[in-house]
This record gives C-alpha cells, sequence and structure tokens, in this order.
C-alpha cells in the first residue's frame, strides 16, 4: 500500500520532466564499417580481440542469416529497416580494460549517476550490506563490472560476454546458443552474427547466488544497432535471480535493439530473471523510439528446475518479445509474469512459450496488458504439451485494461496438447477504465493522473509483487509514468 | 455558506434542473425530496462536477467561490463530499489505499502536514470502528463484493476521514435494511455541526427519523416548489406528492 503511494508521488514529482532519461551524452565513438557483410563481422571479432572459433561462429550465423527473412506475422507496423545504413558496433574511446572506477572516463561515471546507479557507493558498501552487482553495458561495450571478487569467493562467474568468451570459452562453448539456436530467428541469427557484448553468468553447484545479479542497459549513440547476448547458467541445485533495467536517452530516428537471451537451469537449479524496460517509446505523434525485437528462452534442462520470467514492459516503439521456457526436465516449473504498458502509438505483440516435454512439468502464465492512447497491445502465448508429458499443468490469465477510446487490446493464445493427461486453464478478461472511477476517485479529491496510477497498479498488483524489492517502487514508478497524458 | 443560485443544466437538449437555488448556511441540515425525475441526483451531479451534463445558467458556491469553475477533485479538496448512490468498484485496489491516496490529496491541496504511515492507519481504524467497519472490509478493493450496507458505510467513512464543509448524500438510504440505515444515520449525526451543512437527498421520510433536518424541501420538475420544516416531510408520507405537484 504505502508503495502505491509512493508512486502516486513520483508521478507528481516527475510530470514536469515528462522523459527523464532523455539525453544523450557525448563521447568519442569508434565504429565499425557501415552496414553489414562478413567485414564487419570480421571488424567486431578482431576488435574483441576474439578466438578463431568464435568468428567462425559469427561467420556461420551471418550466412544463416542472410537465408532468412523477417519475420512479419506480428502485430506490429513499421517502416522496413535499413540494415546497409547501420552501425553495427560503436565503442566509447579510452576504455580499454578500466582496472577500477577511478579510471572510467567521468563522463559515462555522470551518466551512471544520472541513471541512478551508485557504483562507488555500491563498491563501498560491498560485503557490509546486501547489493546489486552491476555489469553496466554502455552501448556496446561492457565498461566495468563490480563485485566480481566478491561473488569469484563462491565460485560464481559474472562478467561480459566477450570476457566470458576469453576466459570461460568450456562454458561459452557448450551452452551459447543451446537454447535459442543461431537460426532459431531472424533476429536471433542478426544478433548471432554481430552481437558486441552482453552479460554472462555462471552459478556453481549447490550455490545460491548472494546478491541480485543487475544490468543495466543504454542505448546511447546514433544509428548504431544494440545487440546484446546473455548467458546465464544455474548448475545442479543453485539459485540466481538477474536484473535487467534500461534506459535510452530521446531522439527521433529509430533504433534497433535485438538481444538473446539464453537461461539454462540444470537440475534443482533455479532463475529468477526480471526486466524493467523503458526504452525511449518515441513522442506523443509517434515519431521515433526503439525498436524492440528480443529472443529470450530459458531452459529447465534439469530435474526439479525451475526458470521464472517477470516483465515489466513500458518503452519502445515497437515491441516483439516471447521470454519462454522449455519444460525439458521432469517436474519442472516455468512461469511468467508480464505488465505491458502501451501509450501514445507505441505497438507491442508480446506473451511467452511455455513448452512441455518433462512428466509432470508445470506453468504459469499471469499477463496483464494496458493499453492507452493510439496503441496496439497484443498478447501472444504458446502452451504445449508433448507426447511425453505426462501430467503437464498450465494455468494463465490474461487480463487487459484499455484506457480511452482509440487503443486496442488483443490476445492470442495458441494452446497445444499431445498427451491426454494433460490440464490446461485459460482465463481471460478485459476491461476499461470507466469515467464514473474516474468521477469517483476525482470526488475524493484525488486527480485523474493519480487516479489511473492507482488503477493501474492495482490491476497488475499480481505481478509488480513476483518483482524483486529492488525493482518494485521503479516498476510502478514506470506505470504511472508511462500512462501520463493518456486520458484528455 | 453553500449557495446553488439560478442553475440551469441540461443533458443532451433536455432540461433537468431549471433555475434551481437553495442557499445552505453553515451547520444547517437540508433535505431534498421529489419524485422519481425530479433532478434530485442531477443536482448531486452538477455539484460534484460530473461530466455529460451542460450548464446553461447559473453558480455554484461555496464560501463565495464558484465551484463550476473547478474540476472534481479540486472541488472534493475545498470541501464538498457527494456520498454516492452507487459507489463505484475499483478492482485491485484496496479500501486503505484508495483511502490514503485520497487523504493524502486533500492534505496536500490544503498544504496540511501528511500523516505518516501509522498515524493515518490509527486514524483510519478509529473512525471505521464507529461505523462497524472491520479491518477486513479495509483491506479488500474498494467497493467490490461489498454489500449495500458495507458500501454506504464506507461512504461515511470518506465523510469522516476528509472532514468536509458541504455533505451531498444521494439516497444514501436505498438499499438499505433499517440497521443498516440506522447506523449510517448515526455516523451522520455524529459528523453534525456548526461548520459542516450538509444536503440529504432522499425519496423516503424515514432516513429523516434519524437525521432530523433543518429544513425539507419537495423538488419537482427541476426547482423546488416547497419548503417547510420537518412536517413537511411527515406530511409528505401520509399524502403522496399530488398534493403540492400543481
Amino acid at each position: 500500500m504505502p508503495a502505491v503511494k509512493e508512486t502516486v508521488k513520483q508521478v507528481d514529482e516527475i510530470s514536469v520532466d515528462k522523459y527523464k532519461f532523455g539525453w544523450s551524452t557525448d563521447f568519442d565513438v569508434e565504429k565499425s564499417p557501415i552496414g553489414l557483410s562478413e567485414d564487419t563481422i570480421r571488424f567486431i571479432s578482431k576488435k574483441k580481440n576474439e578466438p578463431e572459433w568464435m568468428l567462425e561462429w559469427r561467420l556461420d550465423a551471418f550466412h544463416r542469416y542472410n537465408t532468412m527473412t523477417e519475420p512479419e506475422w506480428a502485430k506490429v507496423n513499421y517502416p522496413k529497416i535499413n540494415y546497409d545504413n547501420m552501425y553495427f558496433y560503436s565503442a566509447p574511446k579510452n576504455v580499454e580494460g578500466p582496472k577500477s572506477l577511478d579510471e572510467v572516463d567521468p563522463e559515462l561515471l555522470k551518466t551512471y549517476e544520472k541513471l541512478g546507479i551508485p557504483l562507488k557507493e555500491q563498491e563501498m558498501l560491498a560485503g557490509v550490506k546486501k547489493n546489486i552487482a552491476v555489469d553496466a553495458v554502455f552501448d556496446s561495450v561492457s565498461v566495468v563490472t563490480t563485485f566480481k571478487d566478491k561473488l569469484a569467493e563462491d565460485g560464481i562467474i559474472f562478467c561480459s560476454i566477450s570476457e566470458a568468451i576469453q576466459n570461460h570459452p568450456d562454458l561459452v562453448k557448450k551452452y551459447l546458443s543451446s537454447v535459442v539456436p543461431k537460426s532459431d530467428n531472424y533476429y536471433s541469427a542478426l544478433n548471432s552474427a554481430v552481437f558486441t557484448d552482453g552479460s554472462f553468468v555462471y552459478i556453481p553447484p549447490d550455490t545460491r547466488c548472494p546478491m541480485e545479479l543487475s544490468t543495466y542497459f543504454r542505448i546511447n549513440d546514433q544509428n548504431t544497432g544494440q545487440f546484446e547476448r546473455t548467458l546465464i547458467i544455474a548448475d545442479k541445485g543453485s539459485y540466481v535471480s538477474y536484473l535487467e533495467g534500461c534506459t535510452a536517452p530521446q531522439r527521433d530516428e529509430n533504433q534497433l535493439h535485438a538481444a538473446v537471451v539464453e537461461l539454462i537451469a540444470l537440475e534443482n537449479a533455479e532463475i529468477k530473471y526480471s526486466t524493467v524496460q523503458n526504452w525511449y517509446p518515441g513522442d506523443e505523434n509517434g515519431v521515433g523510439g526503439i525498436y524492440n525485437f528480443v529472443t529470450k528462452r530459458g531452459d529447465c534442462r534439469g530435474k526439479n528446475s525451475k526458470i521464472s520470467w517477470t516483465q515489466v514492459e513500458t518503452g519502445s516503439a515497437v515491441t516483439w518479445k516471447y521470454p519462454s521456457c522449455i519444460l525439458r526436465g521432469d517436474n519442472s516449473v516455468g512461469e511468467f509474469y508480464s505488465i505491458a504498458i502501451s501509450n501514445s502509438y507505441q505497438q507491442i505483440d508480446s506473451g511467452t512459450k511455455m513448452i512441455h516435454l518433462g512428466k509432470n512439468t508445470t506453468s504459469k502464465i499471469i499477463s496483464k496488458g494496458i493499453s492507452a492512447g493510439h496503441s496496439s497491445n497484443a498478447y501472444r502465448g504458446l502452451v504445449s504439451s508433448h507426447r511425453k508429458a505426462e501430467n503437464a499443468r498450465n494455468f494463465t490469465q490474461c487480463d487487459s485494461l484499455l484506457i480511452g477510446n482509440n487503443c486496442s487490446a488483443h490476445t492470442v493464445p495458441y494452446i497445444e496438447t499431445k498427451n491426454p493427461t494433460t490440464i490446461f486453464e485459460h482465463e481471460a478478461t478485459t476491461s476499461k477504465i470507466s469515467d464514473d472511477q474516474i468521477f469517483y476517485c476525482g470526488q475524493r479529491g484525488i486527480n485523474v493522473e493519480v487516479a489511473i496510477a492507482l488503477i493501474v497498479n492495482g490491476f497488475c498488483k499480481e505481478v509488480l509483487q513476483e518483482l524483486p524489492m529492488e525493482f518494485a517502487v521503479e516498476a510502478q514508478k514506470l506505470v504511472g509514468i508511462s500512462l501520463e497524458g493518456s486520458v484528455g | 455558506m453553500f449557495k446553488v443560485s439560478n442553475l440551469t443544466v441540461s443533458v443532451e437538449d433536455k432540461e433537468i434542473l431549471k433555475d434551481f437555488s437553495i442557499d445552505v448556511s453553515p451547520g444547517e441540515v437540508h433535505a431534498i425530496m421529489g419524485p422519481n425525475g425530479s433532478g434530485k441526483s442531477t443536482l448531486a451531479h452538477v455539484c460534484a462536477g460530473k461530466e455529460d451534463y451542460t450548464v446553461l445558467n447559473g453558480e455554484v458556491l461555496l464560501n463565495d467561490e464558484n465551484l463550476l469553475d473547478l474540476d472534481p477533485d479540486e472541488r472534493s479538496t475545498r470541501g464538498l463530499f457527494l456520498a454516492f448512490q452507487y459507489p463505484i468498484e475499483i478492482p485491485g485496489v484496496t479500501t486503505m489505499t484508495f483511502l490514503k491516496s485520497s487523504l493524502e490529496a486533500h492534505y496536500k491541496a490544503n498544504c496540511k502536514e501528511v500523516l505518516s504511515t501509522p498515524d493515518f492507519m490509527k486514524l483510519v481504524r478509529e473512525k471505521a470502528a464507529e461505523l462497524n467497519i472491520d479491518d477486513d472490509m479495509i483491506r479488500r478493493p474498494l467497493n467490490v463484493g461489498f454489500s449495500g450496507g458495507e458500501k454506504k458505510r464506507n461512504e461515511i467513512l470518506q465523510m469522516a476521514l476528509l472532514d468536509p464543509k458541504i455533505c451531498i448524500l444521494d439516497e444514501t438510504d436505498s438499499g438499505l435494511d433499517i440497521d443498516a440505515l440506522k447506523l449510517v444515520a448515526e455516523g451522520v449525526n455524529k459528523l453534525r455541526s456548526e461548520s459542516r451543512s450538509f444536503i440529504v437527498i432522499t425519496h423516503y421520510q424515514r432516513l429523516l427519523d434519524y437525521i432530523k433536518p433543518d429544513y425539507v424541501h419537495i423538488m419537482y420538475k427541476g426547482k423546488i416548489i416547497e419548503t417547510g420544516d420537518s412536517t413537511l416531510a411527515l406530511d409528505l408520507e401520509k399524502s403522496g406528492y399530488n398534493n403540492y405537484i400543481k
């Protein structure tokens, strides 16, 4: 309850400064050749000093990519992306191997400050109280990674994927693209060819990661596609909670973001992956904004393993995203909790896939879609059980809330069962914030924007509760901000 | 203190209120009675600022300020409270959260220091106990699945918390059994003071047995056609509206 109130207060404060992360920092930038070619890929691989096998891996992805076409089945519309006009790699200069925060470009540190990441403070506090380790991705290079030492004591590896390629090639070779194959889809192939950085996490057997791991992404340079690659492996009996949060500066040009996230949970392991996504959604006329075409998939590879996705999606002009679980191990559990908010001219086509392969596997989907303005918000989900998936269980609840008369909500559930013992449940509701509710709140002194934040936060409470404490307040704040001006 | 003068209001080109006036001094309780469709609820809604009505003429003054120029939330924080005939349900938002948002909006608008959460909870529990409202009800989503009696008691609870200057009760007695009616009436009576005024809209004399009005008005076709003291309501109960409708 007090947290909701918090939102209201924060919305009040921030309404003056509509998109508070709307700025861009000046940096000298080193760019790859323009467009996409083998040369671009060789440039990136060389720049990152990658071993030969990695270059081959990328080139293979690139050749597969060349045989594929952009998917058009999602309920989104956007002008064709001209990949020949894009730079696929840009790195802030002067950041080659900083040994500590003192060696980091002060401009960059200022940027982090604006974003509210108290790196320094956190490092000082390390070991004193619970901390969030931040592997900060600024444009394409992981600039600084904190807490590695502390985590290393437990044998946990938390580093950039580039470092992992250098230092832990066996793990990378074994698991990279084992959940999302290179040619899984158009964007995953593109990502595999040109990914520039991202995070790598390995939790050793029977280890509980002592802190929430967190990556803050920013897209900062004009015309630079951002292609992160994240790989998280939870070995037998381990547990990890990973947070991903994003903000981006305001600009007119559309930017592409095509990340790939792969999670692997071995026997008795659990991974909790939370996202708060607040990329620039374009202005109120639908100009600009990020294209967010992401492939996220988790593999419950071992028995009794569990993967849980929680997402709060408020940003981006166009979102195409389906964090999924492959329930391969017997008794494994997959969860998907989602809040997707679209305002102005935003388009969201998001949902999940729960693929039941093992016996006694269960999955749960709670999706809350909120559409306002002229936006379009689609839930697309697949729940399937295969022949050997005895006693597969799924519960899906899919709720849509409409604000105003010009937006739309769509629900496209696919349900397939090949095993007669399967029980799948699907519930869906659609509701609208009524004028009567707004008037009632008004009569009690609560103005329109606060009332909407209040009602929407109530609507998605079940999902907000799933977020780690560190994210809950930020998420509630976003829910309010994202819907500003949605009622005339 | 609260004054409606020459108010003419239409909905979709149909005049509902016609040159309506009423003058309420501090501490007074005015009852407005009238047959269905006489414009009673319209009056309540227009005073509170509900959309869908076109004000053609007139003013609604609270301490000489014309409320018609203000948004509903501003009218509320100036001190106008409307107890709804049909309180609205808001799923997902607990009553406690709603009360807190409401009270904080009022404190903020009136430059008062916002209560700490424990103090706020204490205040709510105190006021709630007087209305026989238990903790469970406060933790439930606002008005969702509330019985008729619970909804109306909840309205009175909000009235008690917000400390308004003028309260309009729109058929608060509708849908209440006799025990609930008494409870609600007691709640209202506790709030009567020299500085607070009430307009009680009702169909039945019964409510006025418990909330004693200073004046009773009969409203018909959008205006007041008869004004008297509490005996008028008793006469009305006996003889019906026909004696007054010419």
